[in-house]
């Protein structure tokens, strides 16, 4: 059974780690989270997101986060990567296997994939 | 929407939106029943708003924009031969104490009954999306029950946020092994 003693050493383990990691993390992924993108599928692309990040420690470089809706509801579910000094990067039509591809190719290589993606949004 | 933890998630959005410090999310299955009930203590409604947000389609004029989210749940709920609720008190109408109850039963045995499907994804896209609010999760199936209350967390994590994608995949797993240690089915997608 997983205890609260285990939690308290996730906390002892991440602790200094936060604290140093204060505004350092230089990428963002934002995912729709409302009823649009919900219904579309975001909810395993959010948590795809969330999970490839804490398994690949990769929680000092990017930071995920949720919004509601961004406006363009047929491409849901939709994902925005921002990255200091560069253009934002709009994937639409998102599922967990596409989101594990950007997690691979776009925040570990960042190669940007195109063919996901979609341009002037 | 696919599965009724979809709505969930959906119906708790509007929670949030609504600005409340603290969200509870209900499950009590008895018998052939499934009853889901989301409380908020966020800014509440006026009763003439609330009429028009559960029913958009009777009301004749759309002076507003009134979503889905609702009438969804409402409907589908409605469509297994049970009943929808909702109450809510806005902030300026009571100060104090103001917030929204929704909730709605569903008959599992009916053909239209949509499965509840992975409720854990929902918990914990909610508690990644939202870590200042106190998310309290309830799952009672008979005398079994699976519990979850973020503050007991928080005061484990101190300035480690719940947020942190290391705990969020702890808290996943936690709620697995609850179900699990019920002796109850663990909740995943069918898709
Ligand atoms: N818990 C709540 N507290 C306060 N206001 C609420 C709450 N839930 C719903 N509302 C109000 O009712 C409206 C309709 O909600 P509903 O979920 O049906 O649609 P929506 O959130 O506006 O749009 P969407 O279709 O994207 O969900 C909301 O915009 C909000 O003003
Ligand atoms: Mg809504």
């Amino acid at each position: 059974m997983k205890s609260l003693a285990e939690l308290q050493a996730i906390r002892e383990k991440m602790q200094n780690k936060v604290v140093l990691r204060e505004g350092s993390g230089n990428l963002r992924v934002v995912v729709g989270m409302a009823t649009c993108g919900i219904a579309a599928g975001a909810r395993p692309v959010l948590n795809t997101f969330v999970e490839e990040v804490a398994n690949s420690g990769l929680a000092d470089k990017v930071t995920v986060t949720q919004t509601g809706c961004i406006g363009i509801c047929q491409f849901e579910p939709v994902v925005e990567v921002y990255e200091a000094g560069k253009e934002k990067v709009t994937y639409v039509k998102m599922t967990a296997e596409k989101a594990k591809e950007v997690v691979e190719k776009h925040l570990k290589g960042g190669q940007v994939i195109e063919e996901y993606a979609i341009k002037n949004i | 929407m696919k599965e009724l933890s979809l709505n969930i998630l959906d119906i708790a959005k509007n929670s949030v939106k609504a600005g409340a410090t603290e969200i509870t999310v209900a499950l009590t299955e008895t018998g052939d029943a499934l009853d889901i009930e989301i409380a908020d203590n966020g800014c509440g409604m006026k009763p003439d708003f609330l009429a028009a947000v559960t029913d958009p389609f009777t009301t004749t004029r759309t002076t507003r924009s009134v979503g889905l989210g609702i009438p969804f749940f409402k409907m589908e709920s409605e469509m297994t031969g049970g009943t929808f609720r909702i109450e809510s008190t806005h902030e300026e109408d009571d100060p104090v104490s103001h917030g929204t109850v929704i909730g709605a039963t569903f008959m599992k045995g009916h053909i239209d009954f949509i499965p509840l499907g992975d409720v854990i994804s929902t918990v914990t896209v909610l508690i990644q999306g939202d870590d200042q609010i106190r998310w309290v999760f309830r799952h009672r199936v008979g005398e079994k029950e699976v519990f979850l209350d973020t503050d007991e967390l928080k005061a484990v994590l101190g300035d480690v946020p719940l947020s942190e994608p290391e705990v969020v995949a702890w808290i996943g797993d936690y709620l697995k092994e609850q179900y699990e240690d019920a002796g109850l089915p663990v909740p995943a997608s069918g898709v």
